[in-house]
């Protein structure tokens, strides 16, 4: 019920007036929510901590852009004085096959590189993708073929799109729901319990029987194949890819994701949705008051995020109000598990 | 690959790019020296341990510029960093000291970015260098070049060296930073202060993080934003060679700095920090096979 007017409300705003110079800002939200949410796949619930994920973004856009590009003749597409000269049709297709394909492709890279380096544990980890963010910056600025350092210009939306910031809104807005439910369901079967148990003690976990590897890849799969669809329809959104600014941006996407999961509550479904929402509005404000001060001001609030506030929003709550909105134990089931206990 | 056939031709490119990668190299062991040292006594692996670099480089820049000669940057900007290593201490690091890795990185993490940010916006994005005016040295019939501040820096990051180890081994505060290293429980038993032991390893890894950026921007160039390539650069050396064996990182140290090297020569200097990062992956995956097949010896 609660959801459905949720949903209701956000298909509407594209609708009212008032919002309409402020759609790109809207779909930005979308764009966070998902970035944050596929990052606390492994930070949160799998205890891996990821700082490359955003390559995955990064290859989705490329792929992307390529695609359109070779699907339409080279430069032809390009503008003819603002006017795009694709048809709709033409566009979408585009825009759907390469976005496919950039998803395709990342999740081969996540499954290539995780079956590698996910078997390194903790810190290995984290370093080790801090490493592959930026190698992948310097290669797709020193690779002619998807433009190098000078960038790649993906196609203008055609008359029949609309606003292109609405369009994507609702693309954008599409891909959150499906993640967000499918994470839902992820989360509470075995594959949630299993990712679970590596994040608290993953000798057990491996000593219990589970193939610990196996189930890191796939979660790293899922993250890098939202993270591609989003990086695509992101970087015709944009309509300019530049290598390190927005394909792979470590230093702006990459720090974010890890900053919203953790503000907003690190393992708990709901946590990267409010993290990114109270971030956006929180940098929106850096911007508006801090000018030139605003990325100083992030990092501060990444260290006093992790230092003071580590259990985020959510967890706080969780904490603070325990009674509303703390675990629930079912009474039944936990007079069932004693007497189980006491059985035997 | 055409500049392969220009290292075939004339092999004595190959000496210029050696000495240079070794000369380049010891800095880094200097640094790695300095993470694990951090690393081995309080279990943080500081990733902000190239912006430390970075930031001592500024530090000694900022004394260039006051008309000062660069190599007195090398004691002032170690004793900045050595504050600023003490202040980071005191303020965030001892609160994240006793939680997870997971913490003690986003922290580190965090700082990175802070300090960064915040040397962006002091001295700008420029690419910078400082002038020490010591000279070139001819060898082989003028064939290879080597600024003497090279040799300088060497000699310096030697010195370092054999001061922090003649440090750790003879100080009482040395002797207290290995007891805490080894055991930190006994050690506070013994009436060890930990947590002092804890901001001087911090601080003194910042001052050895100083030091290394005041040679770096003689002999190299700073710029705000590569911080992270040192720290890097430094992990890797001390996944290779081991926490707490100098041998084995001024080792590890010198031949990262000469592939380095190599790699930029052959492969286009656009590709060099590409190439460092790459290796890193490289470098611990194979690592982790190697472990896993120590594993399957023991089953």
């Amino acid at each position: 019920m609660v959801i459905g007017i949720g949903v209701a409300v956000t298909l509407l705003v594209p609708l009212v007036p008032l919002f309409q110079p402020y759609m790109i800002q809207f779909a930005m939200l979308w764009v966070l929510i998902l970035m944050a949410l596929t990052w606390d796949i492994l930070g949160g619930q799998m205890g891996y901590n990821s700082f490359g994920n955003v390559i995955f973004v990064g290859v989705g856009m490329y792929t992307t852009a390529v695609v359109q590009r070779e699907m339409f003749f080279g430069a032809e597409y390009a503008s003819v004085a603002g006017q795009s000269s694709l048809s709709l049709v033409d566009y979408l297709t585009g825009l759907g096959i390469g976005m496919g394909s950039g998803a395709i492709l990342s999740v081969a890279l996540a499954a290539f590189l995780g079956s590698g380096i996910l078997a390194l544990r903790g810190h290995y980890f984290a370093i080790c993708t801090l490493g592959l963010g930026v190698a992948a910056g310097e290669l797709a600025s020193g690779w002619d073929y998807i433009g190098a350092g000078s960038g790649l210009v993906t196609p203008l939306p055609p008359d029949g799109v609309g606003e292109s910031s609405t369009f994507f809104y609702y693309v954008f807005f599409v891909l959150v729901v499906i993640t967000f439910m499918l994470l839902r369901w992820l989360y509470s079967c075995r594959f949630g319990l299993a990712i679970n148990a590596i994040r608290d003690d993953e000798d057990k976990a491996e000593a219990m029987g589970l193939h610990t590897t196996r189930y890191k890849v796939v979660a790293w799969c899922v993250a890098a194949f939202f993270l591609a669809l989003t990086g695509g329809a992101f970087g015709n959104l944009m309509v300019f890819i530049d290598p390190t600014e927005t394909a792979f941006a470590g230093a702006t996407f990459g720090v974010w994701m890890v900053l919203m999961a953790v503000l907003g509550g690190k393992g708990r479904l709901w946590g990267p949705v409010i993290g990114a929402t109270v971030f956006h509005v929180l940098q929106e404000t850096f911007w508006t008051y801090l000018f030139g001060w605003q990325r100083v001001a992030l990092g501060l609030l990444i260290v006093a995020v992790v230092v003071f506030f580590p259990l985020g929003i959510v967890g706080w709550v969780r904490e603070r109000f325990a009674h509303r909105f703390g675990e629930a134990v079912d009474p039944a089931a936990r007079t069932e598990q004693v007497t189980l206990g006491d059985g035997t | 690959m055409g500049d392969l056939q220009i290292l075939i031709d004339a092999p004595i490119f190959s000496v210029q790019l050696l000495l240079d990668g070794l000369l380049i190299g010891a800095i880094f062991a200097l640094v790695a020296y300095g993470l694990a040292l951090e690393w081995g006594v309080t279990n943080i692996i500081n990733i902000a341990q190239g912006d430390l670099v970075i930031l001592g480089g500024y530090v000694a820049l900022t004394v260039y510029h006051l008309g000062v000669h660069p190599l007195f940057g090398v004691p002032i900007a170690a004793a900045v960093l050595f504050c600023v290593g003490w202040l980071i201490y005191r303020t965030v690091l001892f609160r994240v000291i006793d939680r997870d890795l997971f913490t003690s990185i986003l922290a580190t993490f965090g700082i990175s970015i802070l300090l960064q940010q915040l040397i962006d916006k002091v001295y700008g994005a420029d690419v910078q260098t400082a002038e020490a005016n010591l000279g070139t040295l001819f060898l082989f019939d003028n064939q290879i070049t080597l600024s003497n501040i090279k040799l300088v820096a060497f000699v310096v990051v030697l010195a370092c060296g054999g001061l922090l180890l003649w440090f750790l081994k003879r100080s009482r505060t040395g002797q207290a930073i290995r007891a805490t290293a080894q055991n930190a429980r006994a050690a506070r038993i013994m009436g060890i202060d930990t947590e002092h032991v804890y901001s001087m390893t911090v601080a003194i890894n910042a001052a050895i993080c100083g030091a290394a950026g005041a040679l770096v921007v003689m002999v190299w160039v700073i710029q705000p934003f590569i911080g992270l390539a040192y720290t890097i650069r430094s992990f890797m050396i001390v996944v290779v060679a081991g926490i707490g064996n100098l041998g084995g990182v001024l080792a590890a140290g010198m031949g990262l700095g000469v592939a380095e090297q190599f790699a930029g020569f052959l492969l286009g200097a656009e590709f060099q920090i590409g190439f460092v990062f790459a290796l890193l992956v490289v470098i611990l995956v194979v690592r982790n096979l190697r472990l896993a097949r120590k594993r399957e010896y023991l089953h």
